[in-house]
């Protein structure tokens, strides 16, 4: 009993660790754009993608190919920056239905170029630690346990500590103040595009050997993105990360020893518990909404 | 009369569409009538300035309602229809207790967990609501004879004609409400919410009324779906659908009543007929992705101000310029 305990508490680790990649990047986009970025799920897809295509099929090392997902991704992020985003300021509901629509046009890529099969990639380390004979790590989820925790204290350090930073929580908390003080705010916006787009890309290409990558993916990890950044607080990136470990915990263990099904009603039911008792969620305050 | 001539036409067009059609576009006919009530509902609940994501689980209600009392209860089809509608609404009144709190952002979301609560129980609950398969022999609406046209209900021609009826008297019901006191108050709701309070006006309670009526009319569709095709299941209801809507409704404009019907016409016969006939498959969510994309950049006010272009007449009681809120 004990082994398992302690077996599923590794696995909510290695969850909590992919989910607050994704939902960090999406508070990210949310606080600076204030724009919904529904095609977050397809961000994450397009990352997976990008090492099904580079390290399975074209042989290039793992961690190179990571590395070029991230770039694409981030790159992705970009164009939705420039191509949807800034023209639909002044129109958050449109910036919603433009990223729905991208989100349509990504997978219908991921469809056309890979086929709606699902893919396995060759598993890009077979290591095991062995805890005990039960309570097994195994080191593919390790990376992503890692990245997950040096991406965020950096990106913590980057938004707290440095002069970017700043200039980066100015324009979001407010855009025409930080204007007027020489932020350019178009500049903020690519950066934090950048960084969120890029932080869900690399959660999907470190966590592409180790589910099947299909082009739908991305349906399920935004919703548990919303979830999680509801219940931490809409722009909150300490409440998203702290969410996302309370999520994983609670969705693993619900799932170990119930199913998923459940573990996905109990979640929903969790998060609109929070928003009953406090309507902008754990972190969250009023005037963000 | 001019305007008469005009709406007589229009019904006579409307008489005359599925014989034009082939088998295939005829069911896609019945689909986007009640998809056009669907939508219009969900105009309805806009007004009060809420957008929810739950709107099509709520249509769901309504099909797993009348489906399951003519199948366990032996209820006539067309009088459980209607009791659909109103499990609907009263489920809506229900879920308005929590999701009322919220605003923004916040009610989107937390209308989408609320609807995805209700659709994972019919997942996981076989009995009574069928599970992942949903329920199959849904009992079709019985045949009938008017003498000079005999109604077969498994004809997509003879379905749309009844849910054509239905969803007009349906429309009509939404019009008038939108142009009575109430629907005034609703947009007072929207754009004055402070000043509608002080002035004595309850607006949790007409929020209510507004989410109440268009799940309603939404259940009601999703009972004319549901006794059309024969079986429902959970993901006929996913967010999928609903992301639907919600573009329907934007891309069409959501400042007059026509605008999201406007919208789910385009965009259905874009994307069904069309992109189908193009033989694009695999192709075809990527152009609509990009038509919604274009549409939003360059019609921001929706396809409505196209309209309003030509007629140069403003809706009565819209309320001018009208920007989708946060």
């Amino acid at each position: 009993m004990l082994d398992l305990l302690a077996q599923t508490g590794l696995n909510a680790v290695y969850a909590a660790s992919y989910i607050s990649l994704v939902a960090v990047g999406l508070v990210l986009i949310f606080g600076v754009m204030g724009v919904i970025n529904f095609a977050h799920g397809e961000l994450f897809m397009a990352g997976a993608y990008a090492v099904v295509a580079l390290y399975a099929d074209l042989n290039v090392p793992f961690f190179a190919a990571v590395a070029i997902g991230l770039l694409f991704v981030g790159c992705l992020g970009l164009l939705m920056e420039k191509a949807l985003f800034r023209p639909l300021k002044t129109n958050p509901l449109g910036g919603l239905v433009a990223s729905i629509g991208f989100l349509m046009i990504l997978q219908a890529l991921a469809v056309m170029g890979f086929g709606v099969r699902m893919e396995h990639i060759p598993p890009v380390t077979q290591e095991v630690i062995a805890f005990t004979d039960k309570v097994r790590l195994p080191v593919a989820r390790l990376y992503v346990i890692v990245a997950a925790v040096v991406l965020l204290s950096a990106l913590w350090y980057f938004l707290k500590r440095t002069r970017f930073g700043w200039a980066l929580r100015a324009s979001a908390q407010d855009p025409e103040a930080a204007a007027l003080q020489g932020i350019s705010i178009v500049q903020t916006a690519k950066i934090a595009m950048f960084i969120g787009a890029g932080l869900a890309g690399i959660a999907g290409a470190l966590t592409a050997p180790l589910v099947s990558v299909n082009p739908h993916m991305g349906h399920s990890v935004i919703v548990t993105a919303f979830i999680v950044i509801i219940v931490g607080g809409v722009g909150s990136l300490e409440g998203a990360i702290v969410a996302s470990i309370a999520y994983a915990l609670v969705h693993t263990f619900v799932t170990t020893f119930y199913d998923g099904v459940l573990a996905d009603i109990v979640g929903l039911s969790l998060m609109l518990v929070v928003l009953i008792v406090k309507p902008t969620g754990l972190f969250g305050s009023a005037d963000r909404a | 009369m001019p305007k008469f001539l005009i709406w007589t036409a229009a019904l006579a067009a409307l008489i005359a569409l599925p014989h034009g059609l082939s088998f295939s576009q005829q069911e896609i006919l019945v689909f986007l009538t009640i998809n056009v009530l669907l939508v219009a509902s969900y105009r309805l609940l806009t007004l009060t300035g809420e957008w929810s994501l739950g709107h099509v689980v709520i249509m769901g209600v309504g099909a797993y309602s009348s489906a399951l009392l003519t199948k366990k209860l032996g209820v006539y089809v067309p009088v459980s229809m209607l009791l659909g509608g109103v499990i609907a609404a009263l489920i809506a009144v229900l879920l308005s207790f929590p999701l009322f709190r919220m605003k923004g952002f916040y009610f989107l979301i937390g209308s989408f967990a609320a609807g995805e609560i209700i659709r994972l129980l019919w997942k996981r609950f076989r009995d009574p609501f069928g599970g992942a398969k949903g329920i199959k022999g849904i009992d079709p609406m019985p045949d009938f004879s008017a003498g000079f046209y005999q109604f077969d209900f498994f004809e997509p021609a003879s379905y749309y004609y009844f849910a054509g009826a239905v969803v007009a008297v349906c429309l009509w019901i939404l019009w008038r409400i939108e142009k009575s006191p109430v629907g005034l108050t609703f947009h007072a709701v929207h754009w004055q919410d402070k000043l509608a309070q002080a002035s004595g006006v309850n607006v949790r309670a007409y929020r209510t009324l507004a989410f109440a009526i268009a799940s309603g009319f939404a259940g009601i569709s999703g009972a004319l779906l549901a006794h059309y095709v024969g079986t429902i299941n959970p993901n006929a209801f996913d967010i999928d659908l609903m992301v639907y809507v919600l573009t329907w409704a934007i891309v069409g404009g959501t400042a007059t009543f026509y605008g999201p019907i406007l919208g789910c016409v385009v965009l259905t016969v874009i994307n069904e007929i069309v992109l189908r006939e193009l033989g694009l498959e695999q192709m075809r969510p990527l152009i609509y992705g990009a038509i919604m994309i274009l549409s939003i950049l360059f019609l921001p006010n929706g396809l409505e101000s196209i309209v309003q272009k030509f007629t140069q007449r403003r809706a009565a009681g819209g309320a001018p310029e009208r920007r989708p809120a946060e």
